[in-house]
């Protein structure tokens, strides 16, 4: 920390204690992913007090004020601040309304797919045999399949609805923690210390939660950081296609998708939920790289 | 290989039979059908059987290209599929060469000049391919290119100038992990004993990177690339709805909405099975770059 020393700076002749301030703020951001941590508390302050904080209702229309203007530009008002839809609703405000949708389904569905995910890996490392090659299989199965597609036959079958996009992004979410934890118990399981908790009659499942999950528990917090963002991604896309999160409920995919035509004539339509998207998968990618980097670098072939 | 096919067809044959009567799901909405028809339709589908007969019976004609007929377009589903292919192949095709391309030279490049502006561009550039919606990137780059501009067109299939948008969309989406990868793996090259030992022999900058350091450095990216092929195909779903490309992804998503069954599974077989094709190749590929994971018959 040599560099913290204030040394009077040689070609001005001026001492740099005055801002020391603005050098460690400097610092940090160099070393902490400080604005996209901003950005993902802003966000979820911002889902959770959705009605609050959303100075319209997302459903409200009127229709005096279709594809008006955000602030900023010519005829604009502070009423609508982002400009308006297609039927007059104030785009900020679903905007809000919306982060509270793809979050949730993030979130939910990156907890149960960690879950399964780790608990499906953990248990074939320790079993091995015919169960660890049954499991894999699965994995491969899963891995092996057009997601996409398969999503579309389903929202042709079930009709869409909110618990069928958690349903069919869980099932596709947790492969990829089963491969990596299995991996991690299968090198755990042969560590001297496994061999004697073993040596002194731990049960398997002692030796799993005890001895084996805190190993594997880093790992699982960097791929589900990860993997948020490309589950938003991947939320919006199906919103987009018309298989996600049924309207009226503002999902960011499918707002643009409702404004997709506004293009030519009033941009900001389809493209300030889109910047939405955009801005929360950044943030979120950015924090996983760093978390990646600083608690389990060894999965830099990830992503 | 097979097993997957079995388990994917398994996968699509299961959802038909998980709601109610799968008869329904073969009814284009708002027509009925007289007792008879529906009892015939029955027996085709072998639904006084038990569900194996029934798995057979749909696998046995999935086989043979009977996926039944689509309940919008009136006809049988694979020739719809087969006359939409090649405009898919087309467009994944020349964006995924795009996009290996791309990401291998602007990883190389980001990587040689570290720590510059050009070095900060390319890495934005792929932040910006990581983090972006497709449809959205779409949209921006025809607001930009095909409104603002006006230089080029902003959808469907026609002559080179239509490529240029979808396929710069796909190519930026799939190089932007590349080139990251590309940048990571070089930087770690650069640093290792060869290198300097190349460098002190006098080698010049250029051959050092291209000869010596690029052919161990991109045997990552490429293992990435090569699995990238699949991920093109699903990609093109998207691109494809948003340009308006007259494709098997658009087919797809113009099936969902108008509820066609038949079609729906038909393209999703299909795509299983070209996924699998590709998947195929790039192990094919994989083992062609890195002779170490060749399995030789002894």
């Amino acid at each position: 920390m040599i560099r913290d020393t204030p040394l009077p700076d040689t070609a001005t002749g001026r001492s740099n204690l005055r801002v020391p301030v603005l050098g460690t703020v400097y610092r940090w951001i160099r070393r902490y992913p400080v604005l996209p941590v901003m950005i993902a508390v802003g966000l979820a302050i911002m889902a959770i007090f959705a009605p609050w904080v959303a100075p319209a209702h997302p459903l409200e229309s009127d229709l005096d004020f279709i594809a008006h203007p955000p602030v900023w530009m010519e005829d604009g008002t502070f009423d609508y601040i982002l400009g308006a839809d297609k039927i007059g609703r104030d785009l900020l405000s679903r905007i809000i309304h919306g982060s509270r949708i793809s979050l949730s389904v993030a979130f939910i569905v990156i907890i149960c797919g960690s879950l399964i995910g780790s608990a499906i890996g953990i248990a074939s490392g320790m079993a091995g045999g015919l169960w660890d090659e049954i499991a894999m299989r699965i994995v491969d199965l899963v891995y092996a399949t057009p997601f996409l597609l398969i999503a579309l036959v389903a929202a042709v079958v079930f009709g869409t609805s909110f618990q069928l996009v958690l349903t069919l992004l869980t099932i596709f979410s947790w492969p990829i923690f089963a491969r990596q934890t299995r991996g991690l118990t299968l090198q755990l399981k042969n560590m001297d210390y496994v061999a004697s908790a073993r040596v002194n009659s731990a049960s398997q499942f002692r030796i799993a939660f005890r001895h084996i999950m805190p190993g594997v528990f880093n790992t699982v917090v960097v791929i589900a950081t990860l993997q948020i963002g490309s589950l938003i991604l991947t939320e919006s896309v199906l919103s987009y296609l018309g298989v996600g999160i049924p309207a009226p409920q503002p999902a960011w995919g499918s707002m643009v998708a409702d404004g997709r035509e506004f293009i030519t004539t009033a941009w900001w339509v389809p493209v300030m939920p889109g910047a939405a998207i955009f801005l929360t998968v950044f943030a979120f990618n950015f924090i996983g790289d760093w978390l990646r980097d600083y608690l389990d670098p060894r999965l830099r072939q990830i992503h | 290989m097979a097993a997957v096919m079995v388990g994917i067809s398994m996968i699509v044959f299961g959802l038909s039979r998980l709601t109610g009567d799968p008869r329904l799901l073969y009814m284009t909405q708002g027509t009925r059908w007289s007792q008879e028809v529906w009892d015939a339709r029955g027996r085709e589908l072998g639904l006084d059987k038990p569900m194996v007969v029934q798995y057979l019976v749909w696998a046995g004609n999935a086989i043979q290209g009977d996926f039944g007929d689509s309940l919008w377009h009136k006809r049988n589903s694979l020739r719809i599929i087969i006359e939409k292919l090649p405009a898919t192949l087309q467009l994944s095709g020349i964006s995924y060469l795009m996009a290996v391309a791309l990401g291998v030279i602007l990883g190389t490049i980001s990587a040689v000049t570290r720590g510059t502006l050009v070095d900060i561009a390319v890495r934005s550039f792929a932040l910006i391919g990581q983090a972006a919606p497709p449809f959205w990137l779409a949209l921006i780059l025809i607001f930009f290119f095909a409104v603002y501009l006006d230089i080029l067109p902003t959808s469907r299939r026609g002559d080179w100038t239509h490529f240029v948008l979808p396929a710069t969309t796909l190519a930026w989406l799939g190089s932007a992990g590349l080139a990251r990868l590309t940048r990571s793996s070089l930087l770690e090259v650069l640093d290792s004993e060869y290198i300097k030992l190349a460098r002190a022999k006098g080698v010049s900058t250029n051959k050092v990177i291209l000869k010596h350091a690029l052919k161990n450095a991109l045997i990552a990216p490429l293992t990435v690339a090569a699995i990238l092929l699949a991920s093109f195909l699903s990609g093109t779903v998207v691109v494809e709805t948003v340009f308006a490309w007259p494709g098997l992804g658009r087919l797809a998503v113009d099936a969902t909405k108008n509820n066609d069954f038949p079609l729906i599974t038909g393209i999703t077989v299909i795509f299983a099975g070209l996924f699998l094709i590709s998947s195929l190749l790039a192990d094919l590929l994989y083992a062609y770059i890195d002779p170490r994971i060749r399995i030789y018959d002894s």
